[in-house]
């Protein structure tokens, strides 16, 4: 906002700034709108979703924890994240590393096609996925959701981990074995404990985006082993009630603690900041 | 991959060696779970395609552009690739609209509430697509929010249709895609400085002219980049026109999943993933050309444009 300080019609300019400050206003309200209405949604007495809600109620809160396929679905997406989480880290940390401290041919090859899946739709990946698994047949078992959620999760742990490891200084490293440790012991004693923070977002977003991933999990999940997102996504196509929106505000304190702890642990705003 | 990669030719003039043993070994875990779970599925996806579908859902094994022709010589698979383009288009052009001013605002800002503001407006990728998709059913219903107040105020008498059709999908996929926009908009308007606004200002520039021919052009990359993240999210996105729609929206990802699961003709399904890939190809295509012209207005002569 140019402030100009001509003095011709101030009247003018503070009309156009307070045009201007209710527009911003009337955005944010539109960005959080839905946001807002599941959360007032929440704590509503009915059984439908009606407006305004009359009643002020934890009772959504506990059919929550009542629906036995919310139940099952957090179990399933909990277990399918971390094991995803993990073999993620398994697979992409020491590719990072690889990437970032090694000069070999067709680097900038290799490093593109890590990052590849992620200008793939993840409806193509499904299909893809779905192909592959349902004749062996994997499909609508933690293995396949655990396989299928691998491929979209290990581009983003390369990706947080070699930035981790750029902004790491690679001449403690030199030293450290020009002072005759091993590439192993130097890796262990120095390297780790600078990339330390870059690890554990690493697999925080790789447990996160497990954890959300609906449409991949859609085509090879059936009726035994469905994850959360899609047992919401079930729910919610023929019934609506408070309890959803009691569900999804569980779903956002949760990621929210883990993205505090996370931060406030390790500096994630600074890396955020100079994003 | 790697093999591909190993033989691709070197430009530069000092040859580095190939991937070493230490460097295969680092990469070894990593290119076995990309091959997996990414690049052979992907492969499978086109050799389905080229497949038949027999009768009873069987899947005839052969190499012919059969299928790709019964599906483009379809008007209802037009028709569905024409939805698909429509959404994206007016929910890209939307998202543009609401996006630029919270960005330019966010990006200009010395509020010390500006680490609030940003985090606000990026809240909402934390929350699943689904949670934010049954707000706005409980927005955009006939039962809705929006109806039930605009009812009671007496503006209206018959619900306004905001759902189960194209213009519901439309306002929430906005909001969905709103975040990216905005997180692709500020980080894109470094060039944007408020010391050139105030030059502008001082020399005599009006407050429009100096948005047109100083904040407009310095921030063209930014909204470029972002009207191809969320062109490209709208035209695969699943879960709104699934959900929104109510079964009336037909999009390629909804039509997707649908001949995957229910219809069960995969090769059919192949063939509209594989149209969707090459609706990608196509947008990336512009798109690098449009950055390429707007960097061209850059970098060339300053006088030359009046």
């Amino acid at each position: 906002m140019t402030v100009r300080r001509t003095g011709r019609m101030p009247w003018a300019h503070r009309l156009g700034r307070a045009g201007w400050a209710a527009v911003l206003v009337a955005l944010y309200l539109f960005l959080l709108a839905p946001i807002l209405v599941v959360l007032v949604e929440s704590f509503d007495d009915a059984t439908y979703l009606r407006f305004p809600p009359q009643g002020f109620t934890f009772d959504a809160y506990g059919q929550v924890f009542a629906n036995e396929s919310f139940r099952l679905g957090i179990q399933v997406s909990g277990v399918t994240a971390a094991v995803t989480a993990l073999l993620a880290m398994i697979a992409g940390v020491p590719a990072a590393l690889a990437l970032t401290r090694l000069r070999f041919r067709g680097r900038s090859a290799i490093e593109a096609a890590f990052l590849s899946p992620l200008l793939v739709p993840h409806i193509v990946l499904g299909l893809a996925l779905l192909l592959i698994l349902a004749p062996i047949p994997l499909t609508d078992t933690y293995w396949g959701l655990i396989l299928a959620h691998l491929g979209v999760t290990v581009p983003y742990v390369v990706r947080t981990v070699s930035a981790a490891l750029m902004s790491a200084d690679p001449r403690a490293e030199e030293a450290a074995r020009t002072l005759g440790a091993s590439g192993f012991t130097a890796f262990r004693r120095i390297t780790l404990p600078a990339i330390r923070s870059g690890l554990l977002s690493g697999g925080v977003i790789a447990f996160l985006l497990s954890f959300d991933e609906t449409v991949i999990s859609l085509f090879v999940s059936g009726q035994n082993t469905v994850p959360l997102p899609v047992a919401v996504l079930q729910y919610v196509e023929y019934r609506s009630d408070p309890s959803i929106a009691s569900l999804s505000v569980l779903l956002v304190l949760l990621s929210v603690v883990v993205v505090v702890l996370v931060e406030r642990g390790l500096g994630l705003r600074r890396s955020l900041r100079s994003g | 991959m790697t093999a591909e990669a190993v033989a691709a030719p070197a430009v530069r003039p000092v040859r580095p060696r190939g991937p070493g043993r230490h460097a295969l070994a680092l990469l070894a875990p990593g290119i076995v779970a990309l091959l997996l779970t990414y690049a052979m599925p992907l492969v499978w996806v086109l050799r389905m395609s080229l497949n038949e579908s027999g009768e009873g859902g069987l899947i005839r094994q052969t190499v012919s552009f059969a299928t790709f022709a019964e599906v483009l010589s379809s008007a209802h698979w037009w028709n569905v690739i024409g939805q698909t383009v429509e959404l994206g288009v007016l929910v890209t052009v939307c998202t543009l609209v609401v996006s630029y001013p919270l960005a330019l605002f966010l990006a200009r800002t010395t509020s010390r509430w500006r680490g609030l503001l940003v985090a606000l407006a990026v809240t909402p990728l934390l929350i699943s697509s689904v949670a934010r998709t049954f707000g706005w059913m409980a927005i955009l219903g006939n039962q809705g929010l929006v109806n039930k107040t605009l009812g009671e105020l007496g503006i209206i008498s018959e619900p306004l249709q905001l759902a189960n059709n194209l213009t519901g999908v439309v306002i929430a996929s906005t909001e969905i895609y709103m975040p990216f926009a905005i997180l692709a908009m500020i980080s894109g308007f470094g060039r944007l400085d408020p010391e050139l606004e105030h030059a502008a200002a001082s020399l005599g520039a009006p407050r429009r002219t100096v948005f047109r021919r100083v904040v407009l052009p310095l921030t063209l990359p930014g909204v470029l980049t972002a009207a191809l993240m969320v062109f490209v999210l709208s035209l695969s996105g699943y879960v709104t026109p699934r959900l929104i729609g109510g079964g009336r929206v037909f999009v390629l990802a909804t039509e997707i999943y649908d001949q995957a699961t229910t219809a069960l003709d995969w090769p059919v399904a192949a063939v509209l993933s594989v149209l969707l890939l090459a609706l990608f190809g196509v947008v990336i295509a512009v798109y690098l050309r449009a950055q390429k012209v707007l960097e061209a207005r850059f970098t060339g002569p300053q006088g030359a444009r009046s």
